[in-house]
């Protein structure tokens, strides 16, 4: 990896995510934007979620540890638990399967 | 624990929880890019101005993988194009002047964001932004020098369970934004179509194509309130 691609990375990661704060300014977003820019976090979290439980190496899909553990941190989730805790129980759980053998 | 908090409205303690987690994942992002055959100075520089975790594991998967540092850019940002999004999201909440804004775009990441969204006051939505952003950026990037140092003292982070970890931890970003009908119908539309996507499409495309979820969201309000009204993350 060279140092330019470290520089191209950086400036377009900066550049994206300046497009809100700077373009945008201080200005309120008119009422058809601000409905759709308060529905792209949930679509984008529930990708992240489905994406990161099931996607494996590459273009595949993958049942695994993950989906245990991420169930299990769901029920946390829904119990009321911290932040914290929903992360521990999440990880904890696909380590102990993966002690047991499961990929 | 005291009856008078000097931080009543949670942002610091739960920037600091937030943070502290993602701490452990730099760690892990910091042994594996060294693993991958990345210097040192080179992964520290990679999480110091890049500074978002998926662009960052994505581009170093890729070549750890093998692949060209063409592919692994283009995937990083890929990846990171939902900060335009997230940005969007939280311009109008921000406060302060060009400068300010310059160095908060720097900040945009998806735990600053959620948790900032999360607030009701526009006040609170900024410091939650702020010390979420800055509590990640210091932590992640200790965290990515402790890793890069340590080599593969920390293990094999699947046999860790980190990568659930990750998934884990957005399900709770993600479920205090669930209280409209709008919102729960785009998250699922979102998810439905990023698995949809993971079979045929580059990297970072599900992702990024789970935002076309918003026009179901959307039909699926037909009028009703969509913006709701948010309270505390934890």
């Amino acid at each position: 990896m060279s140092w330019l691609a470290v520089v191209v990375l950086a400036g377009g990661s900066y550049a994206l995510k300046a497009v809100g704060p700077l373009v945008l300014g201080g200005r309120p977003l008119p009422a058809r934007l601000a409905v759709v820019a308060a529905l792209l976090p949930p679509a984008l979290l529930g990708a992240l979620v489905a994406v990161q439980t099931v996607g494996g190496d590459g273009r595949v899909l993958a049942v695994d540890a993950r989906l245990a553990g991420v169930a299990v941190a769901g029920l946390a989730v829904w119990r009321g638990a911290p932040f914290i805790i929903v992360i521990l129980i999440g990880t904890v759980t696909a380590a102990v399967l993966r002690l047991l053998g499961v990929p | 624990m005291s009856t008078r908090s000097p931080d009543p409205s949670g942002i610091v303690r739960e920037a600091v929880v937030v943070a502290t987690a993602v701490g452990l994942f730099g760690a892990s992002f910091g042994v594996l890019a060294v693993a991958a055959g990345l210097p040192v100075l080179m992964v520290c520089v990679l999480s110091l101005t890049v500074f978002a975790g998926g662009a960052q594991f994505a581009v170093v998967g890729v070549i750890a993988a093998g692949g060209s540092p063409v592919a692994g850019v283009a995937s990083g940002l890929l990846l990171n194009a939902r900060y335009a999004a997230f940005g969007l999201a939280i311009a109008p909440r921000l406060r302060g002047g060009f400068l300010r804004r310059a160095l908060a775009a720097q900040l945009v990441i998806d735990e600053s964001c959620a948790l900032a969204i999360a607030r009701e006051d526009d006040d609170e939505a900024d410091r939650a932004f702020w010390w979420t952003g800055a509590a990640v950026f210091v932590l992640w990037n200790l965290g990515t020098l402790i890793g890069a140092l340590a080599g593969s003292a920390l293990g094999d982070p699947k046999a860790l369970g980190l990568d659930a970890a990750f998934p884990a931890g957005f399900l709770a970003l993600l479920a205090p934004l669930l209280r409209t009908r709008a919102a729960r119908v785009t998250a699922l539309s979102g998810a439905a179509i990023a698995v949809a996507l993971v079979p045929v499409a580059p990297p970072g495309v599900p992702v990024l194509a789970s935002v076309l979820g918003v026009i179901a969201g959307m039909a699926a309000s037909s009028g009703s309130a969509v913006v709701p009204a948010p309270e505390e993350v934890t």
